[in-house]
């Protein structure tokens, strides 16, 4: 008996809660630490990506519009999913090249950072909102709003807890999001898509792409219909000229310094500040009278 | 210091004059016999008022009577390097190291002047801008001291501000600040900044720098620390320099969109922080069950407020069909009873447009709107032959790709658009680049938190129009530009958090 031949996965794209290969037909080589192929990536396009933020776009006011109960518990499952395939996950980042204990560490994190921003999503509202004492007749309040339509730069490395302290936040928010992931180890963060998938997501919410970022950024950076940008993985010789450009539509810049803070501080690496960053403030007033 | 007494009266045409007004009102002029203004304004630099390096002043003139009020400096690339250098020294030698409770009271003694000199702080910003004394009385002055008197109190708290938190002011604050509201949006800018513990150096409007200089007297008078506010006066050319000093470590601006976009790109690849609050072309939407008198009194306070020079203007009217013939025919009624004229009349209506400049673009852009096909109606109110005005004006058959629906005219001009059901009003309303405010009509409690909730702007005002307090963030979504001024909210800009 011959011994059984292992069935490989394929790495793809995540759009609109469907997993298509990149429209151009392109590939690039992943590499672990040794220079062993581990996996033929997509290298995804200019189309790919905004057929991602028309996905985004397009699931913005559903998912903006849900309840802050149902977002959180939605948040909620995509961390048991998580923990359900934390071995391939552990596996993933082990191949791409991270020592057997530090990947266990880093998918044990993600878990938790899914389950801290899934509690954050009834609350944040009432840290950030406010009933204003204005000096006339009038009953006037403050709330916080989602921006829109996010487009997050993943970091290099972590490459996966990176991506999720990136995108949790903004997510748990109430916005949508298009990811760029780490372009040498998007392995685990590929895999994401599939538990996003298998969570309860809606199609649209989340959005990932691999591919090489110096062809991806400045198109996201560019991109009329997104609202802001996080550009913590963006190399930092090419962060000016992402700003320049994201004025076009007054997108909101937003940058994590991981190089300060680090990923795992877990009072400054993570909380309602980081949400607050992908939310915009609506204030209204009406009179008060007969 | 040479003064020269203002003597206005003689010069403009007594009073709202028009034929049609169906009263007609003796005038009412504010006196101005107790303000005595500078023939010049010198740069207020590190608490003294210096001459410019440029050597070069220029005229504020007022836009009612086209008349000199006074010379104003302009600030050069030096002039500016000298304002962050005495922002700095002040920032780093006294104000971040004076106990907040001290700062505060500094702050409150600025709210105090203002309310001190408020008839007169009225009077000029009147005869500079050429608002209607009635909202400069009633309106910019107060709210400019109720701003300093509401952040002074901040400046002692802002640990509850920010749960969690270490708060620290950000340094040296570039603040550039628009010609429609002079005194009100340095309040809005200076405040704030002081609160929380930064040093600023503010550039008002080239066409209304006058009321920011008085300001200057005041935080003189107040014995503010030197150079913790420096005011330099100047063109585009003067708050570049300023947005790219690179001493400067946040900017704020309010003005154009362009602008703004233009001041974002300068600052890519520094580590300024940024705040703008830009353009708007804001929908006002009424809907049948409105009670329609007191919707047709917002839509006049919406659009011909201050002439239109605002910001959060309700510049597009959404009115549903089936009452859009009666708003229609009452705004028409309404509009032709507006007081236009002398600004210091107490019962003018609509002042004069803040420059020739902006008087061009109006024009340009009521001319652009009667070519695409819309139907023009304006006030036969009788304009003054001299000085810059424009009669209030709405367009209806106005299409949603007429220019006039979609760029910011920044004057008395309003569009009337209409719809069929609250989805085709959301839809219309957000099809805009702009973020900036909105307006909502009805009598029914459940539809407006319904709108509330799907309007993509920062401000929403429902069965009430421009209304503003300094406990009330303001500011913008999408090209309206980010951060908030008013409220808690309005520290954020101005701290740094760790």
């Amino acid at each position: 008996m011959s011994p059984r031949l292992s069935v490989r996965k394929t790495y793809k794209l995540y759009i609109n809660g469907e997993f298509p290969r990149t429209e151009s037909g392109r590939f690039y080589a992943v590499t672990g630490k040794g220079g062993e192929l581990l996996a033929n990536a997509c290298r995804g396009s200019r189309k790919d990506l905004r057929n991602a933020v028309v996905a985004a776009r397009k699931a913005f006011g559903g998912w903006a519009g849900k309840t802050a109960y149902n977002r959180g518990q939605i948040l909620y499952r995509i961390a048991e999913v998580c923990e359900a395939r934390a071995a391939e996950l552990v596996e993933e980042l082990r191949r791409q090249g991270a020592p057997a204990a530090e990947a266990r560490r880093e998918v044990e994190s993600v878990i938790d950072r899914w389950v801290y921003y899934a509690g954050w999503s009834d609350k944040y509202t009432q840290m950030f909102g406010s009933v204003n004492p204005v000096a006339g007749p009038y009953y006037n309040f403050t709330v916080p709003e989602p921006t829109g339509v996010i487009g997050v730069i993943a970091p290099e490395q972590p490459s996966l807890l990176g991506l999720v302290s990136r995108i949790a936040p903004a997510l748990v928010g109430g916005n949508t999001v298009v990811a760029v992931t780490s372009e040498k180890q998007p392995l685990a963060a590929v895999t994401m898509g599939e538990v996003f998938e298998t969570s309860d997501v809606p199609a649209g919410v989340i959005n990932l792409l691999s591919g090489i970022k110096s062809e991806l950024v400045p198109w996201m950076a560019a991109h009329m219909d997104v609202n802001a940008i996080d550009t913590t993985g963006v190399p930092s010789e090419a962060i000016a000229t992402v700003q320049k450009t994201a004025a076009e539509n007054v997108k909101r810049v937003v940058h994590f310094d991981a190089a300060a803070i680090g990923w795992d501080d877990h009072r400054r690496s993570q909380g309602p500040y980081a949400i607050l960053d992908f939310q915009e403030s609506k204030t209204v007033w009406h009179p008060i009278g007969m | 210091m040479t003064t020269t007494e203002i003597q206005t009266r003689e010069r403009l045409t007594p009073g709202p004059a028009s034929s049609s007004v169906l009263w007609e009102y003796a005038p009412s002029l504010e006196s101005t016999d107790h303000v005595k203004l500078a023939s010049r304004y010198n740069l207020f630099i590190g608490g003294k008022f210096v001459e410019p390096h440029s050597k070069k002043w220029f005229e504020s003139i007022n836009p009612a009577t086209e008349e000199r009020l006074a010379e104003v400096a302009e600030a050069d690339a030096h002039d500016v390097d000298r304002a962050v250098s005495e922002a700095r020294r002040a920032y780093e030698k006294v104000w971040r190291k004076i106990a907040p409770s001290e700062r505060a009271k500094y702050i409150y003694r600025i709210a105090r002047l203002i309310q001190e000199k408020a008839r007169a702080l009225a009077v000029v910003e009147t005869l500079d801008g050429g608002k209607p004394i009635k909202e400069s009385r009633d309106v910019d002055v107060p709210l400019a001291a109720a701003h300093f008197f509401y952040y002074a109190g901040w400046a002692d708290k802002l640990e509850y501000a920010f749960p969690n938190r270490t708060v620290s002011p950000v340094g040296v604050a570039g603040q550039i600040i628009p010609w429609n509201f002079p005194l009100l949006m340095a309040a809005w800018k200076i405040a704030p900044a002081l609160a929380a513990g930064n040093t600023v150096v503010l550039k008002p409007a080239e066409t209304t720098s006058v009321t920011a200089m008085l300001l200057a007297e005041i935080i003189q008078e107040a014995d503010l620390p030197p150079g913790v506010v420096n005011i330099i006066t100047g063109a585009g050319a003067t708050g570049a320099a300023l947005v790219s000093h690179d001493d400067v470590d946040k900017i704020a601006f309010t003005g154009s969109t362009d602008v703004g976009k233009r001041i974002q790109r300068t600052l890519a690849g520094t580590k300024k922080k940024l705040t703008l609050e830009l353009g708007g072309k804001a929908p006002n939407i009424v809907f049948e069950d409105a009670p329609l008198d007191q919707a047709v009194e917002g839509i006049i306070n919406g659009i011909y407020f201050n002439q239109g020079h605002v910001c959060c203007a309700g510049s597009r009217l959404f009115v549903q069909e089936s009452v859009a013939e009666a708003v229609i025919r009452k705004l028409r009624e309404r509009v032709q009873t507006l007081r236009v004229g002398n600004p210091l009349d107490k019962n003018t209506d609509v002042g004069a447009i803040n420059s020739k400049a902006q008087l061009e673009k109006i024009r340009e852009l009521v001319e652009s709107g009667v070519d695409e096909g819309a139907e023009i109606f304006q006030s036969s109110c009788a304009l003054p032959q001299r000085g810059f005005w424009f009669a209030p004006t709405f367009f209806t058959g106005v299409s949603a790709s007429y220019r006039i629906a979609q760029e910011e005219i920044f004057g008395p001009v309003l569009s009337v658009l209409t719809f069929r059901t609250p989805e085709e009003a959301i839809e219309k309303a957000n099809n805009t680049p702009y973020g900036l405010s909105a307006g909502v009509w009805t009598e029914k409690g459940s539809r407006i938190l319904n709108m509330v909730s799907k309007l993509r702007a920062g401000v929403i005002w429902a069965n009430t129009y421009n209304k503003f307090d300094p406990t009330s963030p303001f500011g913008g979504y999408k090209e309206s530009g980010f951060g908030r001024e008013g409220g808690l909210h309005g520290l954020a800009p101005y701290v740094v958090l760790s």
